[in-house]
């Protein structure tokens, strides 16, 4: 076929039409250039992504006992399924994602629309939002481990002196996930401010003056111009942001000791984690991972359909 | 170049409007700096302070005694220099691996398109359907013991440099970018002779230099801040990089030269990107949008 075809393809002529141009000589040999700038890449993907991924939903349905592997079928399954802490880590789970839309996904885009309105200090403020994303996340979320301390912390020190409630933090049962959620937005929001503040760059000012015309008031205008303009990113940070905290992790790990009180924060990576590396128990770590995989391809599948255009 | 927002410019120029700006736009800049300044700054002069002053209880909001002492004992105790080093090294090889690898295959899969190359292509972007920490497991066995080589790349910066190759986000960028590169620039080049690749280096790469420099800060940072892998893959605390060393030793110090500590770790990124934050920013913009 490359035969055939390449010279086809080599003989089209520019755009002037004048010259028949010669690409990289003949097919054989561009091909074989085009593997070799290949080959390291795609080594490093059958290594690392490709065969991890079938080695998975292997190990998945086997057990290791003693250096023997036999094959066990679904029974990997059916053990982290029966254990209370896989509904716990995937209420923990959902629970973190929850209030990770509400805080993280609506945050960021109100920020970024006030934002927009500013003619001065823009840029100053962009970095500032911006800043925490450069922390090592370790160094950002022991500084809050710090200040989350219910003694001497300086989140009640701030709340006592304004005569507020102080709070557990990291210690209570409820308030330990919106803890983390908390330090995870503060860190992390700033590439989505960022997103969408060239999303709506981009908006034609045009739209503003006309929906103005038309007598629509500030609220009006927010929602009937900005929103459906930036419906786009919006839709796509939403699915990206469900797909990243569903996995989160390293805020349980290193606020909250991985499980935290009673359990509170143990998230399915973190089971995940448990599993392999303090458990020995490898399949039935890979069936947690194949159940996540799972649902969020499951996920993924029904924001495809939901985001198709209509009509 | 200021287009029309959602508040129209002539609206501000009235009086009250323009004191509400002001107002707003003074509120916001203290807040932000309070929200997103604060903690570095409690960061910064908490490392200055006693081990009694940091467990003081109203905090103080400058230390009594300052003792920059806390930042050496921090640097020699928790052998930062050492992570420091080791985060360098890890992130410096992980951006040659992915701008020698990605920018080749992006390259051939964009300009050369050899025989399956749209398979591969689809088969790198499916990639992105999977998260990586589901893979952890197995990922984790295959650097244990590479298959048919059978090398352990465990506590070998290998670990890191190889897995970061497989990054489909970057090889899409770059495709994406070689794509809209003219048919009439290369063949220019082959008139004069150019074979593939000195069309690569000559004639793509000079022109690609916006999207090396996005792919460029993706790879860097994606090493600086990652955490489970490194925890796993250079469980050698000799050889963990800053972020997963510094929660290493995090349990035998100190809270204020811990805080000293925290405060290392960040300064390098936070410099870097306050001296390059223009090109960054725009970089970053211009990058996730086009993606």
């Amino acid at each position: 076929m490359t035969v055939t075809a390449a010279p086809r393809r080599s003989q089209r002529s520019t755009r002037s039409g004048q010259i028949r141009v010669p690409r990289y000589g003949r097919g054989v040999r561009r091909n074989l250039t085009g593997w070799l700038l290949l080959a390291g890449g795609v080594l490093c993907f059958l290594l690392f992504s490709w065969y991890p991924m079938i080695r998975e939903f292997v190990l998945s349905v086997q057990q290791t006992r003693f250096g023997e592997t036999s094959f066990v079928g679904l029974a990997n399954y059916q053990r982290v399924i029966d254990d209370p802490a896989f509904w716990q880590a995937w209420r923990n789970t959902a629970e973190f994602t929850g209030l990770a839309l509400l805080l993280g996904f609506a945050l960021p885009f109100l920020i970024a629309v006030v934002l927009n309105e500013f003619r001065h200090a823009q840029g100053y403020l962009r970095v500032l939002v911006y800043l925490p994303v450069m922390l090592p996340p370790a160094s950002a979320l022991l500084l809050f481990k710090y200040a989350y301390d219910p003694g001497d912390g300086l989140f009640n020190s701030i709340l006592s002196t304004f005569g507020l409630p102080t709070s557990q933090w990291l210690q209570s049962t409820t308030m330990a996930m919106p803890s983390l959620v908390l330090a995870s937005t503060w860190m992390n929001m700033g590439s989505a401010v960022l997103i969408y503040l060239a999303a709506l760059q981009s908006i034609p000012g045009e739209l503003y003056e006309a929906a103005e015309i038309d007598g629509a008031r500030l609220f009006r205008r927010f929602w009937h111009v900005t929103v459906p303009q930036c419906r786009l990113v919006l839709s796509l940070m939403l699915m990206l942001q469900v797909i990243s905290t569903m996995q989160m992790f390293i805020e349980a790990f290193l606020l909250a000791n991985g499980s935290g009180p009673e359990g509170a924060t143990t998230t399915v990576v973190y089971l995940i984690y448990q599993h392999a590396f303090n458990l020995n128990d490898l399949g039935g770590a890979s069936a947690l991972g194949v159940l996540l995989l799972l649902v969020l391809a499951a996920f993924a599948a029904v924001y495809v359909r939901l985001d198709r255009p209509r009509g | 170049m200021q287009t029309r927002t959602l508040v129209s410019p002539t609206r501000l120029h009235r009086p009250g409007a323009k004191a509400a700006y002001w107002i707003v736009l003074g509120a916001v800049i203290v807040l932000f700096t309070l929200v997103f300044i604060g903690p570095l700054y409690w960061m910064v002069t908490g490392g200055l302070k006693t081990a009694q002053e940091t467990a003081q209880a109203p905090p103080t909001w400058w230390p009594a005694h300052p003792d920059p002492g806390n930042y050496a004992t921090a640097w020699s105790q928790l052998s930062l220099g050492r992570l420091l080093a080791n985060t360098v090294l890890y992130a410096a090889g992980a951006l040659a691996f992915q701008l020698v690898f990605d920018v080749a295959a992006a390259y051939a899969l964009s300009k050369l398109r050899p025989v399956l190359g749209n398979v591969v292509l689809a088969a790198m972007i499916g990639t992105l359907m999977i998260p990586a920490t589901v893979l952890i497991v197995p990922q984790y066995l295959t650097v244990l013991d590479l298959p048919i080589l059978h090398a352990n790349l465990l506590n070998t910066p290998w670990a890191i440099w190889l897995p970061s190759v497989t990054n489909a986000f970057n090889i899409f960028l770059l495709k994406r970018f070689f794509d809209a590169v003219p048919e009439e620039l290369l063949a220019a080049g082959a008139i004069d002779g150019a074979g593939p690749i000195r069309t690569l280096w000559s004639i793509v790469l000079p022109i690609s230099r916006p999207i090396l420099g996005v792919v460029s800060i993706f790879a860097v940072t994606n090493v600086w801040k990652d955490f489970l892998w490194p925890l796993l893959a250079e469980a050698d605390p000799a050889r963990q990089p800053l972020n997963v060393g510094i929660y290493s030793l995090s349990q035998n110090v100190p809270q204020n030269i811990l805080i000293a500590a925290l405060a290392i770790a960040a300064a390098p990124t936070v410099v870097i990107f306050l001296i390059f934050q223009r090109n960054i920013m725009s970089g970053l913009a211009a990058g996730s949008l086009k993606g």
